[in-house]
This record gives C-alpha cells, structure tokens and sequence, in this order.
C-alpha cells in the first residue's frame, strides 16, 4: 500500500469525506426504521446532520486546567479512531492493505470504547463514572467473544490480513465467526438491550452527562461512525465473492452500503423489539450463552489448521 | 457568513432538544409531554428528543407550580443548560400558579425567577399544544443569538382542533 492510496483510503473513500456522510445516513436509518416500527412517523432525512450543526453552534462551560483539555481531547481521539477504522475497510477490490491489518483495526474499534470510558471518569460527574464503569464491565465482557470470532475467523485462512479474509471463501466456521460478531454489535454501539452505559433518563447520559455542544457534537459523529466501522466490517466479511472489475469499483462499493444498511436494519429491529437490560445479565448474557459458541469457533479453528 | 449563519439558524430551529424539569408538578403536564412523543403525536418529526443531560438541551420545559423546595433546583438546571436556549412553561402552573394560588409552600410562578419565552396553558395542556409551543420556542431559538435571553413572552392558544376522532 502506497502512501497516496492509504491517503485516499483514510479520507475519500471508505474513509472520511464517504464515511461522515454514511454515519449521519446510518443514524438517520436507525432512528426512522426504530420509529416506523413504533407507529410514527421518525425525524426527517437531514436530521443527524442539523443536530451536528446545532451542538457545533452551542456554547460550552468553562472548564479550566488538565480537566478541560481532557475532555476535549477525548472526543477527538474517537472520533479520529473510528474515522481510522472505516478507512481500513478492504471495500473496493484490490484497494490494497498490508499484512495485519486487522489488528490495527480490532485496536482502533476499541479505541472509541476506551475513550468514553476515560471521557465518564474525567467529567467528574457521578453519572458519568456510573456510565464508564458499566462500559468497561461490558466491554471486558463482549469484548471477549468478539475478539474469539475474529480470531477464529483469521485462524482458519492463516491470514491477519483484511483483505485475504474479505475474499476467504465462506465456510460454516466463517458463518458462525460473523454471528458472533452480529451478537456482540448491539453492546459495541450501545444500543438495546445493552444501552447501558447512556442509559438515558436513567443514569442522565452516563459518560455523556457533562459533555456538550462542539464535544457532544464530536461523540455523536463518533458514534455514527462506529455504526459504519461495526456495520462495514461484518459487510465485508459476508459480501458475496463476484468477480468485481477494476473499473467498477461504483458496484463493490454500492453492495458494502446495502450490506450495511440490512445490518443496521437489523439492529435497529432488535433494538425497538427489547428493553434495556440490567448490568448484571447483559454480563451473564456474553460470558455464559454467547462464549460457548466463541470457544466453539476457535477451537473448530484451530482443529481445522491441524488438519490441514 | 451570512451563508453560516442561515445554516446555522435553520439548525437550531430543526433539532430542538428538551430538558424536562419538574418543579412540584402534579404528573398531569408531564404525562402530556411523554404523550407527544408517543405515536399519536410522535414530536420527533420535528427534531424533538428528549434528553436526559440539561448540558445537551436546548429548550428547558418545566412543569408545576415552583415550590419553595424547588426554586433553587430551576435554577441550578437553567444554568446547567448552555446558550442559546429557550424556557417554555408547560401547564397553567408555571404562568400563574393555577388554583395553588397563595399557598404559602410556594414561591411561584415561574416567571419571577427565570425569562420565559414560551407558555402553554392548559390543566393539562393537550400535547399538540405542547408540540406547538415547542416549534414557537425553537423559531425564537432560531432568531436568537448567543446573547442572554431577554423575556420574550409568547402565549400559545390551546388548539382548538379536535384530533380525536
């Protein structure tokens, strides 16, 4: 990968100037379809993009010293993070990458998590450390099975590499690799029944709570572009193996948006069926239902590269 | 710059968040703000939504007759939300302190202690009345800048039309 195609990868496509877009879209998909299937109407098309202009016009409060500058540090740093992961994407064929890749892309999902983890406890609210713990006690616990999957996933085509894995032919082991990740999604995008950390109304707006205008603004695209990160890596690892030409890079890139927008349909019907979900359960749920299929995944892995 | 500034006053007008404060209310208006977002009425068409943080709101609704215990919360929370931001009185509590009038638990209504822009009476008032009085206080929202709020009264009629059918 050459300087200027990993420059045209971070910030024309997947990358910024696609990825923002795509973000607001994806927040827009999710609030709309939630509403449709609730019976109403939903907000208008623009209406992620006009909150994002509103809080960027808002004042902030003024806070002095090291907490100042943190709280405004942290935002950016998962902002660029998530805005990193989308670039690594291997969406057009043949666009390049390099041998381990995806694990700089494990490491730049977390990113985000890590910061509003760090954002809670640096706020001083109450609320917000009652948001960051509740993330971090999630996190330790989907984090595990996500990273199984992907594990198992990269095992069994002896490759750490995007790209190998985006053209792997799809086995079982894959299928069951990319369910894993599908059920560890609604806790990395704190949607229900896992929206605990934000928990609205009930703690405030956990990690959020003393967070607002340009900063909020910063969390909210964040979090958009997590939607597209999260959404666009599954999307790559299911999107069907048709021989794409070069010049028709317009399709691969038109099948990674549908791909993404039925994840996001998906979650989001998952998220108008449940309720939020108490700390403790949401716990039991990833270290005791869902681990057994991540360990099942790995170990099927590593018996297949015996195998071979 | 004028060209942001349009932006930016179209922004403010299409994405009003509310902070939903209780100020010794009987739960009557605060079940009529839940109502509009509900189905029936579903305020979110018009960028409604509420929040849980008064540092993420716009539009400061409160409800009930501000009793002694309470001023010093109304005012706290309206100086926790951040400029520009409108306040709109729900109920005919907060406008006059409704039949709770001279009561000596009060130190209402709401308007001796912060600038309010909006009122929508009604005991209850109907959620469509609240619906358009939250749009009048984003429009005022809209047109103001970031300076300190001067108290801009605007009185929303109850609607008049029947919607049940």
């Amino acid at each position: 990968m050459t300087l200027l195609t990993a420059l045209a990868r971070l910030l024309i496509f997947p990358g910024l100037l696609f990825a923002v877009p795509a973000a607001w879209f994806f927040l827009w998909v999710e609030r709309k379809s939630i509403a449709l299937m609730q019976g109403r109407v939903g907000p208008p098309f623009m209406q992620p993009f006009w909150d994002f202009i509103k809080l960027l016009g808002k004042s902030t409060p003024p806070r002095p010293g090291i907490t100042g500058l943190l709280m405004r540090a942290w935002p950016l740093i998962a902002v660029s993070a998530a805005a990193g992961a989308v670039g690594l994407l291997p969406v057009l064929p043949s666009s390049g990458g390099f041998e381990g890749d995806l694990i700089l892309l494990l490491a730049l999902l977390e990113l985000p998590s890590i910061c509003i983890i760090a954002a809670g406890f640096s706020s001083r609210s109450i609320f917000g450390e009652i948001g960051s713990a509740r993330e971090a006690a999630l996190s330790v616990s989907y984090n595990i099975v996500f990273l199984l999957a992907i594990v198992s996933i990269a095992a069994s085509q002896h490759t750490f590499r995007l790209e190998a894995l985006a053209a792997a032919p799809n086995s079982p082991l894959h299928w069951v690799g990319v369910l894993a990740i599908l059920v560890c999604l609604p806790a990395k995008l704190h949607i229900n029944p896992f929206s605990l950390p934000n928990a609205e109304q009930e703690i405030y707006a956990g990690p959020m709570t003393e967070y607002a205008g340009p900063e909020l603004a910063m969390w909210e695209l964040s979090h958009g572009l997590e939607w597209v990160a999260g959404t666009g890596l599954v999307a790559t690892l299911v999107a069907p193996h048709i021989a794409i030409p070069l010049g028709a890079a317009w399709l691969a890139a038109c099948i990674f948006v549908a791909l993404c927008v039925v994840i996001v349909l998906l979650l989001s019907a998952l998220a108008a069926a449940t309720a939020r979900l108490a700390i403790d359960s949401s716990v039991r749920f990833y270290w005791q239902c869902t681990l057994i299929f991540a360990i099942l995944a790995v170990s099927s892995a590593i018996l297949m590269r015996i195998r071979s | 710059m004028n060209l942001l500034n349009r932006l930016m006053c179209t922004a403010r007008r299409r994405s009003p968040w509310l902070f939903h404060m209780n100020s010794g209310s009987c739960n009557g208006c605060d079940i009529e703000i839940v109502a509009a977002l509900s189905p029936r009425y579903d305020a979110e068409q018009l960028g409604v939504r509420l929040e849980g943080s008064p540092r993420h709101a716009d539009i400061l609704c409160v409800t009930g007759p501000v009793t002694r215990k309470a001023v010093g919360a109304v005012k706290t929370v309206y100086n926790q939300v951040l400029g520009p931001k409108a306040v709109i009185a729900i109920g005919s509590c907060p406008a006059t302190t409704n039949v709770f009038i001279d009561s000596r638990t009060l130190d209402g209504p709401l308007d001796k202690h912060l600038p309010v822009d909006v009122f929508v009476p009604g005991c209850p008032p109907r959620p469509d009345a609240i619906i358009a009085g939250v749009a009048k206080a984003a429009q005022i929202l809209a047109e103001r800048e970031s300076k300190p709020p001067e108290a801009v009264v605007t009185l929303v009629a109850e609607t008049t039309e029947e919607t049940d059918k």
